[in-house]
């Protein structure tokens, strides 16, 4: 097997504060491939963000601690300089941004914008960039793109807005895009538009995407591969399919059975994950899950609250990673969990 | 936007009106007696009343403020009372429109004050505004961008300290030390712009930096307060991830959208100071528009008071206006209806 186009081995991202260490991202490792996307799925405060702003090279100049390894096309870009990662920033990997209001300069056109990241990375005239920039816009759906190029972000709906970061952000046309919660900020009727639109983009950019988010709607619609967060660490990982129609793992149980299921038997009550996520300066020992799960009566003697369990393969699939003392987690899941979310997840994927 | 103009200049005119109104009340009101004042040491009933003609003090006071709003409208001749100006005609004086009043202390029209001193309070506003704005964002600037550091706490602390002077002491201490003592400056005196920029300046570097002082440490607050939170924000992150150089994140991204709100602030600090710095220009005998009304105020000078009362108030009315304008142009989100 070759080297993959995106690795991340053991990435961690620490920020001392006076209380201690947050451990904001404890140990993630991924691997992802041209025209593949990966989902990366938990509860806010689980470390998607940090994560993938660390691929970014976001953190570089604040007091965060990464370590670990991050090879982008064989180029491992926590080694790199900051003017090296800066022409890396944008070029081959670029970010997309949860609410494209906010993401915007408000003083400046959505052209200017558009136009400046491309000029950051490409030596060409004004007028250059302004028609590559217009080019971009049509191609990601913005009617009358000559004209609206001089438009102000304010003067875009929202739905617009996305598309023309998704422009901004595709210009430069990047081996690797970070969508973080894309479509969180939109309305539902205009989330599945952004969603068919990265989609299309995707095929024809041949990008690997990461595509952060907590509706496991959209990871089941958009995602090849799974991995879900909690408490700054992977606690499930694998290939989409396999894993929302087998999780081994009561954190993704959890998950699943906390979206309600639109197509299938809207009689299945919610059933939302008691507890509130783990504190990132001071976890809980063993398992980070293990106040909130209900499934710690089944693993003999108390390895869930002495014993961090490590990803190991599940029972079914070399590829399919799980993090839980569960001896039989596939056999609870059967019984228990998978009449609670139906038979929805499994279908959509 | 031009209805937006009309309408915003009528209430300013309002507002004008009801400030002038107020201040005859109030003139009155006291319990000072200005005729008193007026007639001197020995004052004879007959005179006194001469005294009140001659001023015009012996009308009701609305009439008072409608003789003077005609004054600035059409134009007047003092003194008010037809039967005095038949009586002595060598003492009328034409007053054109638009006529701010007769000062008899001064003997002179509130509009020749005016244009002697306004110069004075421009030229030091002026100049004390270029140097506490240069000074302020450029020490803002580099205090938000050394957040935390030495660097950041000693612009901040020193400001404040400075700011902890009162006017007067910083005012004489320049003027003792810089210009007495160690003859840096010529001792400043007000040289007339046309005469040449250079004295000009000169001259008012101690004033204005007086001025500016006072300024200086509410601006290099706000200036790094509003970096750091624009810095703060989600569209300085898409900058950054644009992978633009740290330099053009915070001069392209960061310090325009800071830059913004100290527009406001600096139109209405700019036209409060247009309408006189007492305290700066007492200390340095500068004979601006705010010695004129301190000294129009001890001498209990309704005319001058009222004019330069006036001319203050519409400076701080029009800078708002025009703040507001502009703000249109800085910020594409604001529509001015």
């Amino acid at each position: 097997m070759s080297t993959p186009f995106l690795s991340v081995e053991d990435l961690k991202v620490h920020f001392p504060t006076p209380d201690g260490v947050v451990k904001a991202t404890d140990g993630l490792s991924f691997t992802l491939e041209k025209g593949r996307t990966l989902g990366i799925v938990g509860e806010s405060g689980s470390g998607k963000s940090v994560s993938s702003s660390a691929i970014l090279g976001l953190h570089r100049g604040s007091n965060a601690q990464v370590s670990g390894r991050i090879v982008l096309d064989g180029v491992d870009l926590l080694a790199i300089s900051d003017a090296d990662m800066r022409a890396k920033r944008g070029a081959e990997v670029a970010m997309i941004f949860q609410d494209p209001l906010s993401a915007m300069h408000p003083y400046y056109t959505v052209g200017n914008q558009i136009a400046e990241a491309y000029r950051v990375h490409n030596e060409v005239s004004k007028r250059a960039a302004r028609t590559r920039t217009i080019e971009m816009l049509e191609r990601v759906g913005i009617p009358q793109p000559d004209r609206r190029v001089d438009d102000y972000p304010h003067q875009f709906s929202g739905g617009m807005r996305q598309r023309a970061m998704i422009a901004m952000a595709l210009i430069n046309n990047p081996g690797l895009l970070i969508a973080d919660e894309p479509t969180t900020a939109l309305d539902v009727t205009v989330q599945a538009q952004i969603l068919d639109l990265l989609q299309d983009l995707q095929r024809d950019f041949d990008a690997a995407v990461i595509l952060i988010t907590h509706d496991l709607g959209v990871v089941a619609e958009m995602s090849h591969d799974v991995l879900v967060m909690y408490g700054g660490k992977a606690v499930e990982y694998g290939e989409a399919k396999e894993m929302l129609s087998h999780p081994e793992m009561p954190y993704t149980w959890g998950l699943l059975s906390s979206v309600p299921d639109v197509k299938g038997d809207t009689s299945l009550p919610l059933v939302p994950i008691p507890g509130n996520p783990p504190s990132l300066l001071t976890p809980p020992p063993g398992c980070h899950f293990h106040p909130r799960c209900a499934h710690v009566d089944k693993v003999p003697g108390d390895l869930c609250s002495t014993e961090m369990p490590e990803l190991t393969p599940g029972k079914r699939s070399e590829n399919h990673l799980k993090r839980c003392h569960l001896p039989d987690a596939e056999a609870v899941f059967q019984k228990e969990i998978a009449a609670i979310i139906g038979a929805k997840a499994v279908h959509e994927s | 936007m031009f209805a937006y103009l009309i309408r915003r200049i009528t209430v300013g005119i309002i507002l004008l009106l009801a400030l002038s109104l107020m201040t005859f009340v109030l003139f009155f009101a006291t319990p000072v007696d200005p005729v008193r004042f007026a007639c001197g040491k020995n004052c004879t009933p007959e005179r006194r009343i001469t005294t009140e003609k001659s001023l015009g003090y012996d009308k009701p006071t609305v009439e008072q403020w409608a003789l003077f709003m005609k004054g600035v409208v059409a134009g007047r001749q003092f003194p008010a009372d037809p039967e005095l100006r038949a009586s002595s005609p060598e003492i009328v004086v034409d007053c054109a429109r638009p006529c701010f009043g007769y000062s008899q202390f001064n003997a002179t029209t509130v509009n020749e004050i005016i244009k002697e001193s306004a110069p004075i309070s421009i030229s030091l506003a002026l100049v004390a505004l270029f140097i506490w704005l240069t000074l302020g964002v450029l020490f803002g600037l580099l205090a938000a961008v050394t957040k935390g550091s030495l660097i950041d706490r000693g612009i901040v602390g020193l400001t404040l300290i400075v700011f902890a002077f009162p006017t007067f002491f910083i005012g004489t201490f320049m003027l003792k030390f810089i210009a007495i003592k160690w003859r840096l400056v010529p001792l400043p005196r007000y040289e007339n712009f046309v005469d040449g920029v250079g004295p000009w300046l000169l001259n008012l570097l101690l004033p204005a930096l007086t001025l500016a002082l006072v300024y200086l440490a509410g601006y290099v607050r706000m200036t790094r307060a509003f970096v750091l939170e624009s810095l703060s924000e989600d569209y300085i992150r898409t900058a950054k991830a644009k992978g633009l150089a740290p330099r053009k994140v915070l001069f392209k991204h960061a310090l325009r959208a800071a830059l913004t709100p100290l527009v406001t602030l600096v139109g209405l600090d700019f036209a409060s100071l247009l309408g006189g710095a007492i305290i700066t220009e007492s200390v340095f005998s500068f004979y601006g528009l705010g010695a004129a009304a301190v000294r129009a105020n001890r001498a209990y000078d309704l005319p001058t008071l009222i004019g330069l009362l006036l001319l203050a108030g519409s400076f701080v009315i029009f800078a708002n206006i025009i703040v507001d304008i502009l703000y249109a142009y800085i910020d594409p989100r604001v529509r001015l209806t």
